[in-house]
């Protein structure tokens, strides 16, 4: 038996949905991005393995996986200095705690 | 046979971490775990002849991220003990709500007939990505870099302190 597309969207799928869970139920603001990045992975396995298994000769997949990962650095660095406002002002990085718009 | 027992060995080793990761009390903890899926995704790159972007896989996420992850939680240090809450009151809901995603999205993807094509990739990866950049894709190349400029001046103008 050789590893196929399904195993590898199987795993992408486990972990996307680890990463939902970590989103929907942490309370620390740097914990839900932990998630996001899990969510991304995911994502980024699905288009390198698309790219090996239905268009083998092609870089598309690679292409879109390294924007993808540019694009989560920066994220990661905006949302993580977003927190350090947040918990510069507020005093919390809970998120049910940070419940103003205006300090 | 050997390809197999690579795969469930690097499965094993993205998803007993990133139940650590979305579990742990303690949040340093989840912070390390990140590291081990990452190197398994790197794993998994590397089973699927893309070198390339496992080496920046390695070097973006399970250099730079995790340690500007554990950065913020050493300079935040007010939400990061092992005796504050960690997890919020919609843990079942939540937890409902992923498995529920993971039974649909698997139902959908055992049905449907993925139109496999056999062929071998590019003998050099890197230059192939290379050249795709600075032809096809240069609009993307463009803005992406646009993007992480924006992004390095934003962090820095948000994370500053008020005068």
């Amino acid at each position: 038996m050789t590893v196929g597309l399904t195993h590898y969207l199987v795993v992408s799928t486990l972990l996307f949905c680890l990463g939902l869970y970590g989103v929907l139920t942490r309370r620390n603001a740097v914990a839900i991005l932990m998630g996001i990045e899990l969510m991304l992975n995911a994502g980024n396995i699905n288009l390198v393995a698309f790219n090996r298994y239905v268009a083998p000769g092609a870089v598309n997949g690679h292409v879109f996986a390294l924007v993808v990962i540019t694009l989560a650095a920066c994220e990661a660095a905006v949302g993580l200095a977003l927190v350090m406002a947040a918990y510069r002002s507020l005093e919390t990085v809970h998120v049910d705690e940070i419940n103003v718009m205006k300090w | 046979m050997g390809e197999l027992a690579a795969f469930i060995v690097l499965s094993l080793v993205i998803l007993i971490p990133a139940v650590i990761v979305v579990t742990s009390r303690n949040i340093v903890r989840s912070a390390l775990s990140l590291v081990p899926t990452f190197l398994g995704v790197t794993g998994f790159y590397i089973m699927l002849q893309a070198e390339f972007v496992a080496g920046i896989q390695v070097l973006i996420y399970a250099g730079a991220i995790t340690v500007l992850i554990l950065f913020v939680i050493m300079l935040t240090e007010g939400g990061s003990g092992v005796d504050v809450r960690q997890m919020n009151e919609q843990v079942p809901l939540g937890a409902t709500a992923a498995l529920w995603l993971a039974f649909l999205i698997l139902v959908v993807l055992f049905r449907t007939q993925w139109p496999a094509a056999s062929g071998q990739p590019p003998a050099y990866n890197a230059a192939t990505i290379g050249s795709a950049f600075l032809s096809s894709y240069v609009l993307i190349f463009e803005v992406t870099s646009l993007v992480l400029l924006l992004s390095l001046i934003g962090a820095i103008v948000i994370a500053r302190r008020e005068e």
